[in-house]
């Protein structure tokens, strides 16, 4: 590894301006959206421009020095914390829209561009692009891709890798390569698939293509508020049942209502224990027969109050109080850690049961806010740094959830990836075999290790 | 020599005392799973049955020899399917052979392909090792994605015997429109039109036939509606007739096994875009070629009734790649193929000695 020549060469392609090493420079990028993990890079570099990155990485590849691809920092799971020795490549400024072609619904865009935007761009063909992560405001589809994120609509939608047709990547060593195409379906093994959620150890995509989807036509949203948070989570097993496919149905507890309100003013019943939204979203004629039989297994699950979102802007309201919830929990803590395991819907009941007789044996608060429809859970598990013993604490709580998932059948990871933080808990859910099979993968693709090393895999594979 | 395991574990045992070999399912795409030399076969058609179903869940999983003619009777059972319409299900396909050769049928169009309704494989490797990617639950983010690797690796990479899949509420009814056109250029028109309207399509397919173009759009949901949006359709397109009850379903089923294409002639499937389609339809015209665009002409369904080379050739000349699925011949990919040194890389992973023959 030698650093100092990797400098001397990324002088020559970036202005000062772009290449960042003073540590007052570097500092912002310490960490992402999972603050109580730092690492300070050696040098960050502002890349423009898609030669930019490829030539950045073959520099990294010939001096040895690793690099991590850094969006917006939104990881929740620590997936773009740089690395000490090496430096970070932010993208945030490769975000041009390079295609827009409505009739075949697709967009070809750059990692840098952010997921809302790319809707926005699509707007005026009344498409858009579907997955929906609360952090869609700021976070980038490079990011979105490395992590395959999920949202509030993977139900119906399913996630990010679910929307990623094609892909032009630049491997570890500088290689680059087109996965996919511009076509819904492929030929050969699905390597677009393999690439979408490998965290960043396959190197770095520049340019995505994306499908879109028509605008549904109608959405029915609907709140319903619960004295328990057991009744909300029945509810979500009744509207399935029903055989209906609502686009999202999400479930807050209290203190995570508390937390919205407080930010965002949503209209939330403030003294519900539960909180249900329910949308259903599609064709006008269809949406409208499907509301009425949503309708009645609502009403006959004996909410204490239901709203119905009267138009856009009420949609809107509620979308964001749930949209917000994460940051607004700073309100109620100075710091917290978000899990984000996945358990069979059917046992959604008993994973909150143990959650709360958790929170209670450890004496940690934990805010409930979840994708009931995917049995996607995200306990907000509250703590204060600054007190001694809180954050060991707060992460023996959140291994325990990660591993009552597994226990129940299901994953410990949702849509926020494995990460940094999560990597220990691999091996529960995979056996030793199955990792070394994926880590005789990564080591073809990136045998020196250098992109985004230390993330997923447990220390020391 | 052809070998049949009763149990994982006996495929298990059995993988490492041979030197090249290949998985064959149902046996219902030919090209695909006719032996080739000096290569032994695994017949996994005795590694079948479901292993867990909870209908409440919409999620199952099996083992990879089950006929989806089994699975979709036992999900119809409780108002559940697979909404990417497997192919060639009454042919004895089987669960292992879709997601290998990587087939979807019609309904890929409305809420995606196998590859989006796979969630979790277990596989045998080059070693004899069991590996278990992906999960059970419908949605799920940790590990690299092998079950996504596994769409479309034709056997390369190891024997499938599990699979777990998310299925969904099956519609109460369908219905379909017809709307014939005087040629290719105005139906695929009217296909975009229709496309890129916010409307709940099931299905949407161009059928170039000797004297007119057939647009075929399927719309699924509540009964009481289908009527009234199938008026709407007919209004957006301009003309047309419907079909509906078992006619239509009939209908649907037919496209799934490729009925209109002659039993000597190669079946292959072509992945392409809607602008595409002109160009790569003047030489199938010109070849006397059967062919059907279906996905919203994401998909080029063709049976080419000469050389394959010939259509090698052409599929090259237009960057395009194909996969022969139907016909007599051993045959595989054709055309270009996308993402090789990634794909190289994968496979030296997992198979450096090239055990399982990538047909």
């Amino acid at each position: 590894m030698d650093f100092p020549s990797l400098l001397i060469d990324l002088k020559k392609l970036y202005p000062p301006e772009r290449l960042l090493t003073s540590p007052a420079q570097v500092a912002p990028f310490e960490s992402d959206a999972l603050t109580s993990y730092q690492a300070r890079p050696q040098a960050v570099v502002l890349a423009e421009t898609q030669d930019e990155v490829i030539e950045t990485v073959r520099m990294c590849h010939l001096w040895g020095v690793p690099f991590v691809a850094r969006g917006s920092g939104t990881s929740l799971s620590g997936g773009s914390l740089p690395v000490p020795e090496g430096i970070v490549i932010a993208l945030n400024r490769l975000n041009r829209l390079v295609r827009l072609d409505p009739e075949q619904r697709l967009a070809v865009v750059e990692a840098g561009m952010v997921n809302l935007s790319i809707s926005q761009a699509a707007a005026p063909h009344r498409l858009y692009y579907a997955p929906d992560p609360s952090s869609q405001l700021i976070a980038t589809i490079g990011g979105n891709l490395a992590f395959n994120a999920g949202g509030a609509h993977c139900l119906k939608y399913a996630m990010t890798s679910n929307h990623v047709l094609g892909l032009k990547v630049v491997l570890p060593d500088g290689e680059v390569v087109h996965l996919g195409s511009e076509s819904l379906e492929s030929v050969g093994p699905d390597l677009v698939g393999l690439f979408v959620g490998s965290e960043g150890l396959f190197g770095i995509a520049l340019e995505v293509t994306l499908r879109l989807l028509p605008k549904p036509e109608k959405f029915r949203t609907v709140l319903a508020a619960y004295h328990s948070l057991e009744a909300a989570g029945n509810t979500v097993t009744q509207v399935v049942a029903a055989g209906l496919l609502p686009g999202a149905i999400e479930i807050m507890d209290n203190l995570a209502i508390q937390a919205a309100e407080a930010a965002v003013q949503a209209g939330y019943p403030a003294d519900a224990q539960g909180l249900l939204i329910v949308e259903l979203d599609g064709e006008a004629e269809v949406v409208e027969q499907e509301f009425k039989a949503l309708m009645e297994v609502i009403n006959a699950s004996a909410p204490y109050e239901v709203s119905i979102a009267k138009d856009e802007a009420d949609r809107m309201r509620i979308w964001k109080g749930r949209k917000s919830a994460f940051s607004a929990v700073g309100r109620l803590s100075p710091d917290y850690l978000v899990q984000d395991g996945v358990v069979p819907r059917g046992r959604l009941g008993e994973a909150l049961a143990e959650i709360q007789r958790l929170s209670r044996e450890y004496g940690v608060r934990v805010a409930n806010v979840f994708h009931a429809g995917d049995g996607n859970l995200h306990p907000l598990i509250l703590f204060d740094g600054r007190e001694p013993g809180a954050l060991k604490r707060a992460k023996a709580l959140a291994s325990e959830t990660l591993e009552l998932c597994v226990k129940l059948g299901g994953s410990i990871t949702g849509e926020h990836g494995i990460g940094m933080e999560k990597r220990a808990y691999l091996p529960v859910m995979f056996s030793q075999t199955d990792l070394e099979v994926m880590h005789a993968i990564y080591q073809q693709i990136d045998p020196s290790g250098l992109s985004n090393r230390g993330k997923m895999f447990p220390e020391g594979m | 020599m052809n070998i049949q395991p009763n149990s994982i574990e006996e495929l298990q045992a059995t993988v490492t005392q041979h030197q090249r070999l290949m998985v064959k399912g149902g046996g219902s795409k030919q090209p695909l799973s006719a032996k080739r030399p000096e290569t032994t076969v695994i017949d996994l058609s005795s590694l079948s049955g479901m292993i867990e179903y909870q209908p409440a869940e919409f999620t199952f999983t099996a083992l990879a020899g089950t006929r989806l003619e089994a699975v979709e009777e036992q999900l119809a059972e409780n108002n559940q399917f697979l909404p990417f319409d497997p192919p060639l299900v009454a042919a004895g396909a089987t669960l292992g052979g879709t997601v290998a050769a990587g087939l979807s049928g019609p309904g890929r169009f409305r809420y995606g392909g196998v590859r989006d309704f796979l969630l979790g494989v277990a596989f045998i490797d080059a070693q004899g090792r069991l590996v278990r990617a992906g999960g059970r639950v419908v949605k799920n983010a940790a590990g690299f994605d092998l079950a996504k690797l596994m769409v479309g690796s034709l056997g390369g990479y190891g024997a499938l015997v599990e699979l777990s899949f998310k299925v969904f509420p099956k519609p109460d009814g369908t219905i379909t429109i017809k709307s014939s056109f005087s040629d290719l250029k105005h139906a695929l028109e009217a296909m975009v039109k229709v496309s890129t309207a916010p409307l709940d399509l099931y299905a949407l397919e161009v059928q170039p036939l000797s004297d007119e173009t057939l647009l075929l759009a399927r719309l699924g949901g509540p009964a009481d509606t289908l009527l009234k949006r199938i008026d709407r359709l007919k209004d957006l397109i301009g003309h047309g007739e419907a079909i509906e009850g078992q006619k239509e379903r009939d209908f649907w089923w037919d496209e799934r096994h490729f009925k209109w294409a002659p039993a000597d002639y190669a079946l292959v499937k072509v992945p392409l875009t809607y602008r595409r389609v002109l160009r790569l339809d003047a030489i199938l015209d010109q070849a006397d070629a059967l062919r059907r665009y279906s996905v919203g002409a994401n998909l080029a369904w063709v049976a080419w009734p000469g050389s394959l080379e010939v259509l090698d050739g052409f599929l090259n000349q237009l960057d395009l790649s194909g996969l022969v699925v139907g016909g007599k011949e051993p045959a595989s990919q054709l055309g270009v193929r996308r993402g090789e040194s990634f794909a190289r890389r994968v496979k030296q992973a997992l198979d450096p000695q090239g055990r399982w023959v990538e047909v």
